[in-house]
């Protein structure tokens, strides 16, 4: 069952000028809903570019991109966000809480322009975080987090809007072996919950892990190997 | 989206808002300061001439319909006493009064005063009644003495009577009024002129006529009606504050380049933190509404502060800032108090002349803030 | 000339306005000559983020606009005391050739930048930006009335000679003496009442007969447009003499003062509300078989026949309130 397809997109940076970089260069690929896949390969193989072009962050210079069946390509900026807020859930490498902000508001964020009643989306920011296991930490600024809470902190704001897809960009890099078996635990909560879960990591302990349904290895913005 | 959810919305943005608004006080709190320093510099002059004309119009509602003054030479001269009666049998006027008033320079206190007999003496030969300014520069109680300089070159010794209190008197603060017979002995007045003649005319309609036969009864003389007092006096205002304003122009411009400035300076952390919230799904029109409702709550608490401070300035403390640049009135200044009122013509005004600037000079930076690449934040 | 801080205001207000619009036109010639909806070019991308600035340029020039009518009232009052005969707005507008004029403008400006907004509104409902070209090309109509209005003003506070007394001449009189700004246009009362009183229940009606049956957009539209001259004239005409209760006082404006309770305010706010709303309902209605609007445009126009019906329904239920209220009787 294919749910998000790509069909040979790029993305050009700085297009028509001296510095004009190549960074996905024509990559077809279709995801299951439901998996776990994880794109490999060295800094600057396109495979954060490319996260941010199935994420809907942004518009690929060309080819296709559709999401069950609905093509996300030509949309204006204003839908693809609407489309990608619902969507997906971002965790990003440097965890990017919000300083000076609680942890429960850096949870809340994603919801805050959705008009949710206040009350039920702090219940429902709370109930990410107990399940996991930071919620003692709700009052608390994120200045003063450990990199592990930050990381939790940031997964519970990542699923406060309920995703079907949960992107993270190197989500082991700042953590030590412990936290980041830690992490893969989560990751399994998150495959039992039925979501499909999009990492980029070149962390072997990543992509050797059990639960990974699937590889893609990247190099040059193109796709080197692909092994389920 | 339903009311329900476009109201949460806004509350939710505004309270995002404010607290990052909270989160970067040194920054807005310089600027807070400037605006809010504009709006006083602005709401201050605004208020304070809409409260002289209202004193003005107050004083002008008692003073007489038509004023007729003897001009020679194009100077102003005093009137025959002859012509009073003259006056008195126009048609439309049912009463002529001729006045004495001039103007006395105090060298004690370097002072004009105006000098007056008014229309009913209720003191006697001897006595004085004075305004509160006066009282005040010469140090003169009920009772005590008051020596004014005669134009013989000797001082007359009067004694004040009482002294005229100062609840809105900004005309009658540098008053002295006395009897008839001290006047003449004061200033070597002809008892057979006045100063010049009040007339009354009920009809306000007969006005102009009146005047066009005072002109045609009397060539020398000049007829000055109520009306273009007033008009004179609005006029006057007018230019003054309009004057005003068009050098704190100058203070409003530079306010909107800093407010420009300060709007396209986001340090980096303010775009870090854009970039997060575009990242996280915030849609353009959600960061560009919060930088808009943050200009929104700075312009509310800078309009806010400036207009209260204004007023307090104004009608509590009396203008004290710049009354002698606006006011012009005299060398002695008057502890008056005006009465305090502030109408939506001037806020409007304000409104104009701050926020609108402010506004303009914030929009185009706000856009640019607001329309960030969300996946700037996963590049770096 | 007249120069005090609120002319220094409205002048600079008027300029600051059209500056914003040219800004707005600029933008919006760009979006028209390079719109390609299906490049995913960084062009395109900047272009559509342009549309943004264009949105909110035009909000603030409908609420500048609707301040700087009422700034403009308040000053054009402040001002007839140095007018010979003038009592009131009214005289100061008439004391030269161009305050009515800029007077409508600001007006009609208003009402424009209003429908701009709706037809703004309905865009954004649908994904592929489906009026964006109708919507840049009629912000390109925008601008010369403000523009307009901005020089017919300076040109009105700069054409205007206070009658004052100068030292050099002894009486000096305005030459008719009274009764100069008294001449409004005065209608029958009974025709102004009567024109009021019909045009507003065919608006209400058809907006009714709109909101039940989803038909009649235009009539709603066409009867919302023709209810704010019709109630303009009907204000001056018999409204304002039961507020004053004197068959003589037709002014407008004095509505407005705390003497009257402000009832201006109220007033012509819902009159202007309902009378806008309602015009949208036709100006959308070409645009229900757009595919990408076809939910939007209708539940959009329910919404807006909603505001016209209160909007006018307000209006009304305040005149009729005051005509009963009052003590005169005509």
């Amino acid at each position: 069952m294919s749910f998000i397809v790509l069909e040979d997109v790029r993305r050009v940076f700085h297009q028509g000028r001296p510095d004009e970089l190549t960074a996905v260069a024509g990559v077809s690929l279709s995801l299951a809903a439901g998996a776990v896949t994880v794109l490999r390969g060295p800094s600057g193989s396109g495979k954060t570019s490319l996260l941010a072009l199935v994420g809907g962050m942004a518009r690929p210079t060309s080819g296709r991109i559709t999401l069950d069946g609905h093509e996300l390509t030509s949309l204006p900026e204003r839908f693809l966000t609407e489309v990608r807020r619902r969507t997906f859930g971002f965790v990003f490498q440097q965890f990017h809480l919000v300083r000076g902000l609680t942890v429960l508001e850096n949870v809340m964020l994603p919801a805050t322009p959705l008009g949710i009643p206040r009350a039920e989306l702090a219940r429902r920011a709370a109930a990410h975080l107990d399940r996991l296991g930071v919620g003692h930490r709700a009052g608390a600024r994120v200045d003063w987090l450990s990199g592990g809470e930050a990381q939790r902190v940031a997964i519970a704001r990542a699923l406060v809007n309920n995703p079907r897809v949960v992107i993270a960009d190197e989500p082991t890099a700042h953590l030590d072996s412990k936290l980041s078996l830690e992490f893969l635990e989560i990751v399994a909560g998150l495959k039992a919950d039925g979501r499909t879960v999009l990492i980029a990591s070149h962390d072997p302990l990543v992509f050797e892990a059990g639960l990974v349904d699937r590889t893609i290895t990247f190099r040059d913005g193109r796709v080197e190997a692909d092994t389920r | 989206m339903t009311a329900r959810a476009w109201l949460e919305r806004q509350r939710a943005l505004l309270d995002f808002t404010l607290a990052s608004l909270g989160r970067r006080p040194g920054k807005n709190l310089a600027l807070l300061l400037v605006y809010a320093l504009v709006v006083f510099a602005l709401a201050s002059t605004l208020l304070f001439t809409a409260a002289l004309r209202r004193e003005a119009a107050l004083v002008l509602r008692g003073a007489p319909d038509v004023v007729v003054q003897r001009l020679v030479a194009g100077r102003h001269d005093p009137i025959p006493a002859a012509e009073v009666a003259r006056l008195a049998s126009i048609r439309g006027v049912s009463a002529a009064t001729g006045r004495r008033w001039g103007y006395y320079f105090d060298r004690g206190s370097r002072a004009n005063l105006t000098v007056q007999v008014p229309p009913a003496w209720w003191g006697g030969d001897g006595e004085v009644v004075v305004g509160e300014g006066v009282a005040r520069a010469r140090r003169a109680a009920p009772g005590e003495d008051f020596p004014m300089l005669a134009a013989s070159g000797h001082f007359i010794h009067l004694r004040v009577r009482e002294v005229i209190p100062a609840d809105s008197a900004l005309v009658s603060s540098d008053l002295v009024l006395l009897s008839d017979g001290d006047f003449q002995r004061l200033f070597g007045d002809d008892p057979a002129r006045f100063t010049d003649v009040a007339l009354t005319v009920p009809n306000a309609r007969e006005v102009p006529m009146v005047a066009e036969k005072v002109v045609k009864l009397i060539p020398q003389a000049r007829a000055i009606t109520r009306a273009e007092l007033q008009r004179t006096y609005e006029s006057v205002f007018d230019r003054r504050s309009g004057l005003v304003v068009a050098l704190l122009a100058t203070a409003v411009l530079a306010f909107a380049v800093v407010a420009w400035d300060k709007a396209a300076g986001l340090s980096a952390e303010e775009r870090r933190e854009i970039g997060v919230l575009k990242a996280l799904g915030w849609e353009t029109s959600d960061v560009l509404l919060v930088k808009l409702q943050e200009g929104a709550v700075v312009s509310l608490l800078a309009f806010a502060a400036g207009v209260l401070a204004a007023y307090a300035h104004v009608f509590l403390g009396s203008a004290w800032l710049f009354a002698a640049a606006l006011k012009g009135w005299s060398t002695l200044s008057p502890d008056y108090r005006l009465t305090p009122d502030v109408s939506p013509l001037e806020l409007t005004t304000l409104f104009f002349l701050s926020v609108v600037p402010y506004t303009v000079a914030t929009v185009v930076p706000a856009w640019r803030a607001a329309t960030a690449d969300p996946d700037e934040v996963m590049r770096s | 000339m007249i120069v005090n801080p609120a002319v220094i205001a409205l002048v600079g207000g008027s300029a600051a306005g059209g500056a914003l619009l040219l800004v707005a036109a600029a933008h919006g010639v760009a979006v028209l000559r390079g719109w390609d909806l299906g490049s995913g070019s960084q062009r395109q991308l900047e272009l559509e983020r342009r549309t943004y600035l264009v949105s909110t340029l035009l909000g603030f020039t409908l609420a500048f606009e609707l301040l700087s009518l009422f700034l403009f009232v308040f000053t054009a009052d402040a001002l007839a005391p140095q007018f010979t005969g003038a009592m009131c707005a009214a005289g100061s507008l008439q004391a030269s050739p161009y305050g009515y004029p800029v007077l409508l403008l600001k007006l009609l400006d208003a009402v424009l930048a209003g429908l701009w907004l709706i037809l703004d509104h309905a865009d954004k409902q649908g994904y592929d930006y489906p009026l964006i070209r109708v919507k840049y090309a009629a912000l390109l109509l925008l601008a010369p009335p403000a523009l307009v209005e901005a020089g017919l003003q300076a040109a009105y506070f700069a054409g205007l000679r206070p009658e004052v007394i100068t030292s050099c001449c002894g009486s000096l009189f305005g030459e008719g003496g009274r009764g100069l700004g008294a001449d409004l246009a005065s209608l029958p009362p009974a025709l102004a009442g009567g024109g009021l009183a019909a045009v507003l229940l065919l608006a209400l009606g058809s907006a009714l007969v709109f909101l039940r049956t989803g038909r009649g957009a235009l009539a709603t539209g066409l009867l919302s447009a023709a209810a704010l001259p019709v109630a303009l004239a009907a204000v001056v005409g018999v409204i304002s003499p039961y507020v004053y209760e004197l068959p003589t006082h037709h002014c407008p404006f004095c509505l407005l003062q705390r003497e009257y309770h402000h009832l201006g305010y109220p007033l012509y706010a819902a009159l202007l509300l309902g009378s806008v709303a309602g015009a949208g309902v036709a100006l959308l209605a070409p645009f229900r078989a757009t595919p990408s609007l076809a939910e939007a445009v209708p539940a959009l126009q329910r919404r807006l026949a909603r505001l016209a019906l209160a909007g006018l329904g307000v209006f009304g239920a305040l005149s009729a309130f005051v005509v009963l209220a009052s003590g005169l009787r005509m």
